[in-house]
């Protein structure tokens, strides 16, 4: 006897049926969807019809530069293009070897520089992007044909990555001809807000994992110091760090120290993403059952082995969704900065409108600005739900 | 094997005691386990034998008498602990593979980091050892991929990949389904043939019947009653084996 094979029953549903089943099933919702049409209707109109008529985007337009990267020399701005360009390489190696899967990251990266080359500007900046796409391709070509051992290379790469934009963007010393320094208090705008993203996550997430390890201890004092420094940063709001760190920190150091005002508040934010991301890692390794431990120890492997090989890969997957938002969390607050007094992108917006020419145009600055909140936002999340459909979180 | 080994003991418990808080859960145990010797342990729940099996390998601490492996006196000592571990296996009731890594690196990864060997080396080795547990084919899949029969039979080659002289094994079947049951038993009795001492906490009375050289009875945290499985089978001395027995059999 031959088995029977029967296809499933097709299910189709034509647009308009589609459209009378989802919107206009019963009188309620059909007036439902019209007064939800007329409301975004009514405030989307308001919002177009302004940003495209009375709205004055000159004020954006004359200090993109500021905005961007606030008072950094013009004729250094090379240096930030060189860290980028960089970035792409690895980032494009990177894809290579684990993002094939989203083909929407791999085209999104490649085509965003070409892109923003379209944007009127200056012919050197655009050079510039399209040798970002080059580098990303490259590295990608690159590590294809290297293959599984590009892995060490990309590993060195995003670790040494920031350190090198660090002194690449404050240079070698003041008489040095090609990296003359830059003080930080030239660093701003966008650029000052995604170097304390940056650098806040890439030192946070060390600390962090070491605070959630800390806490879970066998032995009181590290146990003790983990869940002391947790709870005191927890229950102190960021801005309090960031004031403690830019006006009471000066008063007890001695009078001749001083400490980089930039850096003051990079720490602050630092050490407190790190409480958090302790604490939404602790939840991944809460997660792990006790089997794991025990299967480990049983094949003879010793405490380090067991955390960084089994426990923490599974406890970091968990914890992805969790460490993300705190990361976006983490980028949006670095806009505090500006209130006590560093130029990040909500600091230059401020001083852009404190110019005589430009008085009244909040609307447009702070438009302009969210827009780049959001889309570092947006790209953040999106990035991180293809690593999470990558890694297989949530099929098992 | 010759003469001397067949009798040389490499397990010994004296007067084993366990608390868990208040609770005695172990009450003098005394046990000695020749090598090659295959030896089935059984009881209701809670009466401490997955306890004890767990006490061998440190799984579990003990708090009065004296267990000793292969000449190894386990004692707090990290480094005699590492050294038992290396020579005993476990296999548990719920698997425990490593779900974020293949099945090949879950059979690997001891002989590497344990024993660093090169990843050739331990490669062969576990592709020799899935075959012998007869799943080479399901190498690069994730543990999740598998049906439980198979995630318990590369537990079992995960195990032997340290090439402990010594496997545990922590009631290997009682989550399975029945239709698998049988195929993590055909691999134990293969490994059990082949000379390997093996203490197996199990209700599984087939197989013990099959290949067990010496049953112990565990109740109430005592070893109620021991000996040659036609003995234990046929002619139980004690009550409460009797009954025990009586209650696994009637079905």
């Amino acid at each position: 006897m031959t088995e029977p094979h029967i296809s499933p029953p097709e299910v189709k549903v034509p647009a308009l049926a589609w459209i009378k089943n989802n919107f206009f099933s019963s009188w309620m919702s059909t007036i439902l969807t019209i007064a939800s049409v007329w409301l975004v209707y009514v405030l989307l109109k308001g919002i177009l019809v302004w940003a495209f008529t009375s709205a004055e985007w000159d004020v954006v337009s004359v200090n993109i530069r500021l905005l961007l990267v606030g008072q950094f020399p013009k004729d250094q701005i090379w240096r930030i293009w060189l860290s980028l360009v960089l970035i792409s390489l690895i980032g494009g190696s990177a894809l290579s070897l684990w993002g094939r899967s989203s083909k929407t990251i791999v085209f999104g990266l490649a085509a965003t520089p070409l892109v923003l080359a379209l944007i009127p500007g200056p012919l050197v900046h655009k050079y510039w992007m399209v040798g970002m796409t080059i580098a990303g391709i490259a590295g990608w070509f690159m590590a294809s044909a290297i293959g599984h051992k590009a892995r060490s290379f990309v590993y060195t790469g995003v670790v040494i990555w920031f350190p090198i934009t660090l002194i690449l963007l404050s240079g070698l010393s003041e008489t040095n001809a090609l990296l003359p320094t830059i003080g930080t208090n030239l660093w701003g705008g966008l650029l000052l807000t995604m170097l304390l993203t940056v650098g806040g996550i890439v030192v946070s997430f060390p600390l962090g994992v070491l605070l959630a390890l800390g806490r879970r201890s066998e032995l009181p004092a590290i146990k003790y110091f983990s869940i002391g420094y947790i709870e005191l940063i927890r229950g102190v709001p960021l801005i309090t760090i960031l004031f403690m760190a830019q006006i009471m920190l000066p008063l007890f150091l001695p009078a001749n120290v001083t400490v980089d005002r930039v850096l003051r508040a990079a720490v602050g934010i630092t050490m407190f993403s790190a409480a958090y991301l302790a604490e939404n890692i602790r939840g991944g390794l809460q997660a792990i059952p006790k089997g794991q431990f025990e299967a480990s120890h049983a094949i003879g492997l010793s405490g380090f082995p067991t955390m960084s090989l089994i426990i923490l890969p599974q406890a970091l997957r968990i914890a992805i969704p969790m460490l993300v938002s705190q990361f976006i969390g983490l980028m949006k607050d670095t806009s505090l900065v500006a209130i006590v007094g560093l130029f990040d992108l909500l600091g230059i917006a401020r001083t852009v409108l404190a110019q005589p020419d430009f008085i009244g145009l909040q609307r447009e600055v702070y438009a302009f600005i969210s827009i780049f909140y959001w889309l570092i936002s947006f790209t953040m999340s999106f990035v991180s739900q293809k690593i999470e459909t990558a890694v297989g979180l949530g099929e098992r | 094997m010759n003469q001397e080994n067949e009798n040389e003991i490499i397990i010994t418990t004296e007067n084993l005691n366990k608390w868990y808080g208040q609770f005695h859960v172990l009450k003098d145990i005394n046990m000695e386990v020749k090598k090659g010797e295959v030896i089935v342990i059984f009881g209701p729940s809670g009466s401490g034998k997955s306890s004890f099996i767990r006490c061998i390998n440190r799984l579990e601490e003990y708090q009065g008498g004296l267990i000793t492996v292969d000449g190894i006196e386990l004692t707090n000592d990290v480094r005699n602990i590492e050294k038992i571990r290396m020579e005993t296996g476990m296999v548990f009731q719920q698997f425990n593979l490593f779900p974020h890594i293949t099945v090949l690196d879950n059979v690997t990864l001891a002989p590497m980091q344990v024993r660093k060997w090169k990843k050739e080396k331990a490669e062969e080795l576990g592709m020799q050892l899935l075959t012998r547990v007869g799943i080479p084919e399901q190498a690069n899949k994730y543990p999740g991929q598998l049906s439980g029969g198979q995630q318990q039979r590369v537990a079992i080659a995960r195990a032997l990949a340290m090439q402990p002289k010594i496997m545990l094994f922590d009631e290997p079947t009682s989550a399975l389904d029945p239709e698998m049951i049988k195929e993590v038993l055909d691999v134990m009795i293969e490994l059990a043939k082949s000379g390997m001492t093996m203490l197996v906490v199990t209700h599984e009375m087939g197989f013990a019947r099959s290949v067990a050289d010496r049953m112990f009875f565990f109740d109430k945290g005592q070893i109620v009653e021991s000996g040659k499985p036609e003995n234990i089978f046929s002619a139980p001395k004690e009550d409460r084996t009797k009954l025990f027995l009586s209650q696994i059999l009637s079905h």
